[in-house]
């Protein structure tokens, strides 16, 4: 896109749970850098339809605008992303900009992704150290081991991985890959391993990584590239594993 | 008797404070105006400092006091810098017991890294998401806690204004549900805020666009001494962009990068050339100047625009993929250009507020009953923060915060319950009164216009130099935004009436930032002035105490604690 060049945003707005949505249409001037957040931010300043009617400001959350706190999460042509990291150059126009589905919508944009950490608590994803007085330095981690565990640990909680997930809808209790990647990162801490039996048993329950129908859209959406098709199989294996040894056990 | 604490801000600072409170048996509610998990400290990148001496380089606490100090140019009091430093390795222990995922060496330990301001491998670090992976180790903690009934969040609730009684002691919060728009009250024993820096006051920083510093102005409206407003550090290297200025570490020049612009067809790495002692990595004010010098005295920014080259390109590629990718991975998505081929182009950037709550030795704000912690207090920096220091400060100051909350609430005599509701419905009927008039407003002026033009104003004069003139133009221009704040009307009553308040709070803390830093007649740290050159410690070597006045901030200046270390002057040039 040139400097200057006009452009539309088609955006899908709804006043709050229950109401009727509605798409407004908005004529914005396109700047080099400029990403969705910039966009929203013009109409922001100037609350203003395409033809000219005025109209309230569009809602929406963000806050670091560099990709790592995961609050601006968006469909923006289709495509589940962050709208920070979302660069109006190289997109189609009109951009199309909707709330994200799957989880339950506040008003236009703004969505509560507060089941994600209620799915962390099931799972418990924690390293249960027992008191934060001083016990010395942590357990030795091999390069190989950090190398491993680091990618996953960089997840920013977006939800994009869940809007993607064929399996994450109103009539599944899936978690998503958002949380069983969560599950592999704590196993591969030495610490965290110690408690591996019990967050395995969530991970088997209902809602856990049976449910998971290896679409791999997830891996395809992750605005992290963090490998959610490896991590899922790597805590499937060993959920599978620890369910045989306990079946042996008993 | 179980007390309630409240803790407002889910960063490092607020999130140890909870496991802090939680651990000693105590109730939080712990406020957040986004989930826990997206606070602003996980924007941190390059590391955490902790003298921890396992590169055999003699490095210990007292040298990591003795650069924290000597790189604040002597304005902290010392004790409390000591303990810090104290505690930090103890800090890198704890969290890398809560499953940080920190950098290994060879042979299974910690690996550190160099940062600006000091000669030593000092720095612990995740690649360059050391921040997040903090926020998420403390965040886990913290649902533990959760789970078991300790501690109970209040995410995408803002903070609106404290509840004192009328002998003056804080009793509570009123906070205002950012999806329902509900004001609600909320008794506390005791209060930590731990709301972070305030960047947004300059419309374009490294900071998140929550970092509006709306609550520490809430509460100086409301009695609370605010320390040091003059000293906001700016970063020498952040690319600058339309919404933000985004950070690009300094971990970029502890593991080598250079700075250079060129001159006469070369490379003129003017860093080096200038601090040989420190090259690269001279701290953050001096740096800044430097950059400020080279692009607006000597005419020499890149292809004649306002940015210096930061160049990585030259380091090995396993180092720059295993301890570099987050910064290169931010560069490459906004720019399109690959820093493992291309010099990044980068700029000073407002970056970190040292100023703050005024806080006494044990956390205690001058108002009883309220304690701060993390950014939004003053108490380790002086008037120019090291490098990789907030993060060390920030859980620290949880640590200390909780424990001293905890302690006075249980001492209390009258507590929280105890108090009328009158006292917390008058202040509910009060906030709920502030946000009719702003819906009712019906003038001229756009929010997001005033906002643009005090963002403008503040970083044109009140950053890395500064001149008296201008700082008197500034206060001028912010008394007349705030004229004209009266006459805006509000497009909608959720989002820009919230933000209408942060704006209001923002523009009468701007004006203790820019009146502490005009009646400040001297050179210290981050807070520079060409008129006055050269540190003045027989007039100033004192810490700045604002406190709101309709008419405009009053100062008091108190002495500043110098029992351990004797001031000397700063020379980064020389051994």
């Amino acid at each position: 896109m040139n400097k200057s060049e006009k452009f539309t945003a088609r955006i899908k707005r709804q006043e709050g749970p229950g109401r009727e949505p509605y798409w407004e249409e908005f004529e914005l001037t396109f700047r080099p850098g400029m990403n969705v957040i910039i966009a929203l931010m013009d109409i922001q300043k100037n609350p203003a339809t395409r033809d000219n009617k005025k109209t309230t400001p569009v809602s929406w959350e963000c806050s670091c605008l560099e990709e790592v706190c995961g609050a601006c999460a968006m469909i923006i042509n289709g495509v589940p992303r962050q709208a920070c990291s979302t660069l109006i150059d190289g997109l189609e126009t009109p951009v199309v900009i909707e709330p994200l589905t799957k989880f339950p919508l506040v008003k236009d944009l703004v969505v509560d992704r507060r089941s994600i950490f209620e799915n962390f608590k099931k799972i418990r994803a924690w390293i249960p150290i027992d008191l934060t007085y001083g016990a010395g330095p942590g357990p030795r981690v091999s390069r190989e081991a950090q190398m491993k565990a680091y990618p996953l640990s960089r997840c920013i909680t977006c939800g994009d991985c869940l809007e993607a997930c064929p399996q994450v809808n109103s009539r599944s209790p899936f978690m998503g890959a958002a949380v069983l990647n969560q599950a592999t990162l704590m196993d591969s801490h030495p610490t965290g391993r110690m408690n591996r039996a019990e967050r395995l048993a969530a991970v088997r329950a209902k809602g856990g990584i049976g449910d998971c129908g290896n679409a791999q859209n997830c891996a395809r959406v992750c605005p992290k590239d963090i490998p959610l098709v490896d991590s899922i199989a790597r805590l499937n294996r060993e959920a599978i594993i620890d369910g045989l040894l306990k079946w042996l056990e008993k | 008797m179980k007390s309630n604490i409240i803790i407002i801000g889910g960063g490092l600072a607020g999130l140890m404070s909870a496991i802090k409170v939680a651990e000693a048996g105590q109730h939080v509610k712990l406020f957040a105006i986004h989930p826990t998990r997206r606070s602003h400290s996980v924007c941190a990148q390059g590391g955490i400092n902790a003298a921890k001496n396992l590169k055999g380089e003699d490095d210990s606490v007292l040298k990591h006091f003795d650069d924290t100090v000597y790189s604040g140019d002597f304005l902290a009091n010392q004790p409390p810098v000591l303990k810090m430093c104290e505690a930090a390795p103890g800090i890198i222990d704890l969290t890398d017991r809560m499953g940080v995922m920190y950098n290994r060496t060879p042979e299974g330990l910690l690996d550190f890294r160099r940062f600006g301001g000091t000669k030593y491998h000092r720095t612990a670090f995740a690649g360059t998401t050391t921040g997040q992976q903090l926020v998420y180790a403390l965040d886990e903690q913290v649902r533990r806690f959760e789970a078991a009934g300790l501690v109970e969040k209040f995410e995408n609730w803002e903070f609106m204004s404290p509840v004192i009684d009328d002998a003056g002691t804080c009793r509570g919060i009123v906070a205002i549900n950012l999806y329902t728009m509900e004001i609600k009250a909320f008794p506390a024993d005791a209060v930590i805020a731990a709301t972070g820096g305030i960047g947004a006051i300059f419309g374009k920083s490294t900071n998140s666009i929550v970092n509006t510093g709306s609550a520490v102005s809430a509460f100086y409206q409301a009695g609370a001494a605010y320390a040091n407003p003059e000293m906001v550090q700016v970063h020498p290297t952040a690319m600058p962009g339309e919404d933000k200025t985004r950070l690009i570490s300094e971990s970029a020049r502890g593991e080598g990068g250079r700075v250079w612009v060129p001159r006469d067809g070369k490379p003129w790495y003017f860093l080096e050339e200038w601090y040989p002692a420190y090259g690269n990595l001279v701290p953050r004010d001096v740096a800044s100047r430097a950059i400020f010098k080279v692009v607006y005295e000597l005419g020499l920014g890149v292809e004649g625009r306002p940015v210096v080259y930061l160049d990585i390109s030259h380091l090995p590629k396993e180092d720059l993929e295993t301890r570099l990718f987050g910064i290169m991975e931010i560069y490459q998505t906004y720019t399109g250009q690959d820093p493992r081929k291309v010099p990044m182009q980068v700029f000073p950037g407002v970056h970190y507020n040292m100023g703050g709550f005024w806080v006494d030795y044990d956390m205690a704000t001058n108002i009883p009953g309220l304690f701060a912690a993390g950014e939004a207090e003053y108490q380790h920096h002086g008037a120019n923060r090291l490098g990789a220091n907030s993060l060390v400060s920030c859980i620290y100051d949880g640590m200390a915060a909780g424990p001293a909350a905890a302690d006075y609430a249980s001492g209390l005599k009258t507590r929280s319950e105890d108090m009328p509701t009158s006292l917390f419905e008058a202040e509910v009927k009060r906030q709920a009164a502030i946000n009719a008039g702003l819906t009712a407003k019906d003038g001229n002026e756009n929010l997001r216009a005033l906002y643009h033009e005090m963002g403008e104003v503040m970083r044109e004069n009140v950053t890395v130099v500064r001149y008296n003139e201008k700082l008197k133009g500034t206060d001028a221009k912010l008394r007349e935004l705030l004229e004209r704040f009266d006459n805006i009307s509000l497009p909608d009553g959720g989002q820009s009436l919230v933000f209408a308040r942060e704006l209001k709070n923002m523009l009468i803390l701007a004006r203790a930032i820019t009146l502490a830093a005009l009646t400040r007649n001297e050179s210290r740290g981050a807070h520079y002035k060409p008129e006055y050159p050269k540190r003045d410690d027989a007039n100033w070597l004192k810490t700045t105490k604002a406190f709101y006045a309709p008419d405009g901030p009053r100062f008091e200046y108190e002495p500043v604690d110098i029992s351990l270390i004797e001031p000397r002057e700063r020379h980064y040039e020389l051994e």
